[in-house]
């Protein structure tokens, strides 16, 4: 192909080419906006269920940290296994779980993802690869890197993803898997949501070194990036993924972000970890939703008012399944002892 | 003439198991420390890396829960991995891996996932490795709902016990007695499997129920012989899983004896025999005629001074001390 080879007609193709993609760019940002204010308005429901006293128990919720579940499932195929942690609502929805199955699941009804004997922590849906949440911190490393061990025995190209906080980062296991993760080039990326706190401990308490350091320790390529930019995260997840799919092993991805909760929704006066004026800064200046919403809208690709509708549609569909979750009855009692054994 | 009955080791048979389920099931594959060539240190594996490649016959860093977990990871996601712990007494270091995540996925999940392994590991005393190496902790993982437990006592019940225990679609903790690896037994050649929650009844008798597992079995056949000589005919029990439990099969035998004594090398304190003894008390209370008196390991550290070691375990003569006494034959 040579220069003089373009007509005008050519470029005009060119062109057309162009605004499709950016077209089918806009689509897919925007599903990307679509996907992160669906989990915003899910924990917000959740937290509603909590603070109305209609949710059993306690939840993690997961505001502020959308652009990391967002970011690294929409790199993924549905085939792709992640395993995920007990701030894992996030998780489950951006790799394609469903609202009312969701909610169901939360109160404790038998419609729920597991007939509700699983509850907020335990949430798994193996047919969207998730293979479960965990309520034991670091405690699915090892399913994760098994998962990836899985696939490359039966010569599948699946990835597995294993989501954990920097909580986890004090887990002997971690270290464990991902040392034979490098040994045996397993296609797992472990993705290190540093949210700054472990529970109530600002994570410069618990933590030596460099985060990094430690899986480079173990000859695995390692990333620190911005885990409110969620374009960001989609397109390092995406290269890490890919590497991991053509055999080239495991990889390390630290996202740097923010819980705007408590380490779960009853934690609620928490000044004496962490100030307000910190977490108001970054709900201001580094609010995953906003920074797509503002980018998205200053290229003028869209405008506000279909962020505002995406915003609706997404808040209706919410408050059906949550009412979807509430509606739904309790299992029976002869559920108790079924499914101990498989 | 029959032919002559073929015999194994408990090792060979283990081993042989092992390798039919390879060859039968090509997701079935071997994970631990030093399981191929060198075969472990109890030389159970010797051979199948040979024949199976060390992609199904995997060594591991020494790393006790993170290859186990990697076995869960594996084994819902589509394999039937047999993951080996060398020692009993590392299970402590793999149990959120077993406890946790493997024992619950199934249940946790609504019945959605589920977790077909094997952990073999080891158990038992008496052989001079102190404190570390020497624990039967079957009570440890019997006590979890979602893990079924095989404690087999011949090579005849480890081959096909341990065939089921690879085509169970739960975990299950398969626990051998090292001591037993070189004991010798018949082992057709045949194509056989042993289904779990089936005691088998090793020796017949009338005036009182020993139920023994893995390594009291052959103290408890040893202390009937003795006790037959002073004319008690003792039935010894093997229940072969501690779970499932084959209850029925205790209580009908101490119904019928109206004694029970209840042997197994774990700890006594909180014990698998608390468990049995508890099960026939409860089933038999109207048949018996003497307490249901329970045998284990003596709730100390293992000593490592053999002097002091012999002193923990049951032997053939405490039991028939017992035996007698329950009898009231002094």
């Amino acid at each position: 192909m040579t220069g003089n080879m373009e007509s005008a007609t050519g470029r005009r193709l060119e062109r057309v080419e162009e605004s499709k993609s950016e077209a089918q760019d806009v689509e897919h940002w925007l599903h990307f906006y679509e996907q992160m204010v669906k989990i915003r308005e899910f924990e917000e429901k959740a937290n509603e269920l909590y603070l109305k006293a209609i949710m059993p128990g306690l939840t993690h919720l997961y505001s502020g940290q959308e652009a990391v579940a967002v970011g690294v499932c929409e790199a993924l195929r549905r085939e792709d296994y992640i395993t995920s942690t007990h701030r894992g609502h996030g998780h489950c929805l951006a790799k394609g779980a469903s609202i009312d199955l969701m909610f169901a699941e939360l109160l404790g009804k038998e419609a729920g993802y597991c007939r509700g004997k699983g509850g907020s922590m335990h949430i798994a849906d193996p047919a969207s690869g998730n293979l479960g949440a965990n309520a034991i911190v670091g405690g699915s490393a090892g399913i994760a890197t098994g998962a990836a061990l899985s696939a490359k025995k039966r010569g599948s190209d699946q990835v597995a993803v294993c989501f954990f906080g920097e909580g986890a980062l004090g887990q002997g296991l971690l270290y464990e898997v991902m040392n034979m993760a490098s040994l045996w080039t397993l296609p797992v990326i472990y993705v290190c949501e540093n949210n700054l706190y472990n529970e109530y401990t600002h994570y410069s308490e618990t933590l030596a070194g460099e985060v990094t350091a430690r899986a480079k320790a173990f000859g695995i390529h390692a990333e620190t990036i911005d885990g409110q930019d969620v374009q960001l995260v989609y397109e390092t997840t995406k290269r890490l993924v890919e590497r991991a799919r053509r055999g080239a092993g495991p990889a390390f991805l630290e996202c740097m972000t923010y819980r705007y909760y408590g380490h779960h929704v009853g934690d609620i006066s928490r000044t004496y970890y962490r100030s307000k004026e910190e977490e108001q800064e970054w709900r201001d200046t580094r609010d995953p939703l906003k920074i797509l919403a503002d980018r998205l809208v200053a290229g003028k690709l869209t405008d506000q008012s279909v962020l505002d509708r995406i915003q609706a549609e997404v808040r209706s569909e919410v408050e059906k399944g949550m009412q979807f979750g509430i509606d739904a009855p309790y299992p029976d009692k002869s559920e108790v002892n079924q499914h101990v054994y498989a | 003439m029959s032919t002559p009955e073929r015999e194994l080791t408990f090792a060979e048979a283990v081993r042989e198991a092992l390798a039919e389920e390879m060859r039968r099931d090509p997701n079935v594959f071997i994970m631990g420390e030093d399981v191929a060539e060198a075969g472990t240190p109890f030389k159970v594996l010797s051979g199948l890396v040979e024949e199976f490649g060390r992609e199904r016959v995997m060594d591991t860093p020494i790393s006790e829960p993170g290859f186990t977990g990697l076995g869960v990871g594996a084994a819902i996601t589509g394999m039937r991995p047999v993951i080996d712990i060398m020692f009993g007494d590392f299970l402590t270091l793999t149990m959120d891996q077993i406890v946790n995540q493997a024992a619950k996925i199934h249940y946790m999940s609504g019945g959605k996932m589920n977790a077909p392994i094997v952990f073999r590991t080891t158990m038992g005393a008496t052989r001079r490795s102190a404190a570390q190496h020497s624990q039967s902790l079957q009570a440890w993982v019997s006590h979890v709902p979602g893990l079924k437990v095989a404690i087999p006592s011949t090579p005849y019940d480890a081959k096909g016990l341990l065939k089921t225990a690879i085509r169970d679609d739960n975990p299950v903790v398969f626990i051998e007695d090292k001591m037993m690896f070189k004991m010798r037994g018949p082992v057709p050649a045949e194509e056989y499997t042993i289904p779990f929650g089936v005691a088998d009844i090793k020796r017949v008798g009338e005036d009182i129920t020993l139920v023994a597992t893995s390594s009291m079995v052959q103290i408890a056949l040893g202390a009937a012989e003795k006790l037959s000589q002073i004319g008690i005919s003792a039935e010894v029990i093997d229940p072969r899983t501690t779970s499932p439990l084959d209850k029925q099969t205790f209580i009908d035998s101490a119904k019928k004896t109206s004694r029970a004594i209840v042997i197994d090398e774990g700890y006594e304190a909180y014990g698998v025999t608390a468990e049995i003894a508890s099960v026939i008390a409860h089933g038999a209370f109207y048949y018996l005629d003497a307490p249901v008196t329970r045998m284990g390991a003596l709730d100390v550290p293992i000593p490592f001074s053999p002097a002091l070691e012999d002193l923990t375990v049951p032997t053939e003569e405490t039991v028939f001390e017992m035996a007698k006494s329950l009898c009231r034959r002094n």
